[in-house]
């Protein structure tokens, strides 16, 4: 059972890696619009700036 | 580029119409700089779709130096960014040539401010679900390893979630502290202070638990209860601040450029808000008056439709007083403004909002009543059970653990996604069908009503006069016969080159064509031009020269040329389409309906006949229909007003619930709960769904009372283990969830 000493701060560190995702795209904007992106991937003109 | 790109104005989808071509001036103001780019905060109305977004972020793109054109399509806001010596107002102009509403986005910090917290409240959601989850995991192996799993095992295990949870709570649960601690310390309490009091209580108790190496700890209720009750939170949170940024965005398009003559007699454009009491102002045919002025010099007809609900323009001269909100028709005026824009009607309707929104904050909603039954509830429950079990000799933990996991398994999660999930998913089915809602508490108001008053102009009919026959003498003519025809497309040459409605409408029924050249405008009387050797005159009767027959049959237009009779163009104002059956629906659900409107009592009395109205006014001020609300109120009728103009604006302020259509100003938007596109059976499909959202927000809440009935006896009766608090709280807010998800079924 000492496998746990292990596995449980793999588990937590991986939630942890997760959460920092969630939080960084929170804080990056990702989800000020719910709707515009989804327009915006189908749009093939690539050529204008970003 | 792709096919979604189309140079028609407005949106390629159709979703939402065209915005009227106007000059876009005064955005230099707005402009911040931000290193050495520059950048501006625009807001966007009309775009709704894909094609909207490509064609705008495309156009803007393209204007030479700009480095980021991004429009948000969820709110409308959009931000560019540019380098070198491109005009703000070019950028502006550039969106409104493209059809879209366009108005530049002053700094608000209470945007700023709620969408700081809607944000940190997504933070604080996240982490408690990160760690309910991990929490989780440590506890089910608890509760699996029950009486096989060693002292010292289950300690650890203990000990690690407390340690996770412990950041947690603090972090998380500051939302509930701060506001539990900001009520206390005012002397109220709020439903913050029973969930404050179950996490700490909860949470020392599991600590002690853990220290004395005991079988239960609580850490992952707490958490869970956390997540729980912050989704609510957030979704809460959100719905209000759409409202907030939708009025925000209404505002913005208030703010508009005006002519003022400087001292040196030049011409200057200047922000409204800069003009002070004695300035001088021009005002250009087209445009809309922002300040109160009296005329100095210039004689122009006026359409004050906005101000007043009067549908044909009136004259106005030298020495007269123009309101704020009028539109100028015919002529240039130039005048003295009587006072700051801040003072103008405009702005004195802007107060009477103010104090309309006051007053229907203090309603009592659902969750307040039901918060104020439940918190006592749960305190004496929690504090009985506490001082039961030490009068019947438990030690002190142990009662401190019962009433710990009282508070718990009481606490509100059902209770606080009740209300919430129920009104968010109400307001996306309504979104669908094209009506957007302002507050989220309307839902409520919209279903207590019984009696509906509609403005006349804009809201029943469709605002703009139609063509409706052509006389010469006492002859109709046949509509498409060719005489009738050709006297249409000469008629409509001399309208072309004006702004009044009446002319207006004579050209949309003409259809494509030239203009005349050297049309004078004589305010009053009408136009006029010399064409093939002859006068042509187009405008009142007395202008023609013609026998007046007074206005009994609705505004009318007379068209004349050298010595040939006179021919009468008469135009009607059509009724919305669907609007009798939306008004049979209402009638079935015995609401009681009447009309109240600042237009003439003929064509308003026409008007009440044929849609079988009996109860109107006519000629009705602003004032007079407030006064009219507040007659009713006192009579306890739950009042919805459906208005669009400026006139309405207080009325609708003040009503128990508002509506006003897509069409409608700006400031009529922003006074009521929600705005519908598509016509009038949009308000039965809107009250219908408020009834039910009412109804499914009672049921859930009297689920949340019925699983307190079932929890309560089973926690005072010292029975709750983690588990079943862990199946217990879950269970209630997955049920109140499904509930209201029924309010998408049957659309």
């Amino acid at each position: 059972m000492t496998i746990i000493v292990y596995l449980i701060p793999v588990a937590l560190v991986l939630g942890l890696l997760g959460l920092g995702a969630f939080i960084w795209s929170i804080r990056s904007g990702q989800f000020d619009d719910m709707q515009g992106p989804a327009y915006r991937i189908l749009d093939d003109d690539d050529d204008t700036p970003a | 580029m792709t096919s979604l790109t189309s140079t028609a104005p407005g949106c390629p989808s159709g979703m939402a119409p065209a915005a009227e071509k106007a000059t876009k001036t005064g955005y230099a103001g707005f402009v911040r700089h931000v290193g050495d780019e520059n950048a501006l905060d625009l807001v966007v109305r009309g775009a709704k779709c894909g094609g909207c977004l490509s064609k705008i972020e495309k156009s803007v793109s393209a204007l030479p130096g700009v480095t980021q054109a991004r429009l948000n399509l969820s709110n409308g806001q959009m931000r560019v960014r540019w380098k070198g010596s491109l005009a703000a107002d070019r950028i502006a102009q550039t969106v409104a040539d493209l059809g879209y509403g366009v108005a530049a986005q002053a700094a608000d910090q209470g945007a700023v401010n709620k969408a700081r917290e809607e944000r940190s409240l997504l933070i604080s959601m996240g982490v408690a679900g990160f760690a309910a989850a991990n929490i989780m995991l440590l506890s089910v192996s608890v509760w699996a390893g029950h009486g096989e799993m060693g002292e010292a095992t289950r300690q650890t295990l203990h000990a690690l979630s407390g340690a996770i949870a412990l950041p947690v709570l603090l972090f998380s649960g500051r939302h509930f502290f701060r506001s539990a601690w900001a009520a206390l310390s005012n002397g109220h309490a709020n439903m913050d202070v029973p969930i404050s009091l179950a996490l700490s209580l909860a949470f020392g108790v599991s600590v002690f638990e853990t220290f004395r190496g005991g079988e239960h700890a609580y850490f992952d209720a707490v958490v869970m209860l956390c997540f729980f009750l912050l989704i609510g939170r957030f979704l809460d949170a959100r719905l209000r601040r759409q409202a907030h940024a939708a009025a925000n965005a209404l505002a913005a398009m208030q703010t508009s450029a005006v002519t003022r003559v400087a001292d040196n007699g030049e011409a200057v454009s200047v922000a409204a808000s800069d003009v002070a009491a004695g300035d001088h102002i021009l005002l250009a045919p087209g445009e809309r008056a922002m300040v109160d002025m009296r005329i100095l010099a210039g004689t122009s007809d006026v359409d004050e439709s906005l101000v007043t609900g009067e549908s044909i323009p009136r004259t106005f001269s030298p020495g007269m007083v123009l309101h704020a909100g009028a539109i100028n028709v015919s002529a240039q005026l130039r005048g003295e403004a009587l006072k700051a824009v801040e003072d103008s009607l405009l702005s004195q309707i802007g107060e009477m909002l103010e104090a309309g929104e006051q007053r229907r904050s203090a309603y009592r909603r659902i969750a307040d009543r039901a918060v104020s039954i439940y918190v006592p509830f749960v305190h004496t429950t929690a504090a009985l059970a506490c001082v039961g079990w030490l009068l019947l000799g438990a030690s002190l933990p142990d009662a401190l653990m019962i009433a710990a996991a009282t508070l718990i398994i009481t606490c509100p999660c059902a209770l606080a996604l009740a209300a919430p999930v129920a009104q968010v998913v109400a307001a996306g089915r309504l979104f669908r069908k094209g009506v957007y809602l302002r507050s989220g508490d309307a839902f409520e108001r919209l279903a207590e009503i019984d009696h509906i008053v509609f403005d006349k102009t804009g809201t029943l009919t469709l605002g703009t006069p139609k063509l409706n026959s052509i006389l010469i003498g006492d002859r109709q003519l046949e509509a498409r016969s060719q005489e009738a025809s050709r006297l249409l497309s000469d008629a409509a040459r001399l309208a072309r080159a004006s702004h009044h409605p009446l002319s207006r409408a004579l050209v949309s029924a003409a259809g494509v064509g030239a203009a005349a050249e050297n049309v004078k405008e004589i305010a009053g009387h009408g136009l006029e031009a010399e064409l093939d050797g002859m006068i042509w005159r187009l405008g009142s009767a007395a202008w023609v020269g013609a026998e007046a027959d007074g206005e009994a049959s609705g505004p009318s237009l007379w068209f004349s040329r050298g010595d040939e009779p006179e021919v009468k163009f008469q135009f009607t104002d059509d009724i919305q389409p669907g609007a009798r059956e939306a008004l049979d629906t209402l009638r079935d659900q015995s609401i009681s309906l009447e009309i109240v409107s600042g237009d003439q009592n003929a064509s308003v009395s026409a008007l009440a006949n044929s849609l079988g109205i009996s109860d109107w006014t006519g000629e009705a001020k602003p004032k007079d229909k407030v006064a009219g609300l507040e007659a009713l109120r006192t009579q306890d009728a739950h009042v919805l007003m459906v208005g669009d103009g400026l006139n309405d604006a207080g009325a609708l302020s003040l009503a128990h619930a508002s509506l006003a259509p897509g069409a409608a100003i700006d400031i009529s938007q922003s006074a009521s709960d929600a705005v519908y596109g598509g016509g009038m059976q949009a308000i039965p499909l809107i009250l219908k769904v408020a009834r039910k959202t009412r109804a499914i927000m009672r049921q859930n809440f009297a689920l949340a009372a019925a699983y307190n009935v079932i929890a309560v006896p089973i926690a005072v009766t010292g029975n709750v283990t983690p588990l079943v608090a862990a199946i217990a709280m879950s269970l209630s807010s997955i049920i109140v969830t499904l509930n209201a998800m029924r309010l998408q079924i049957g659309e």
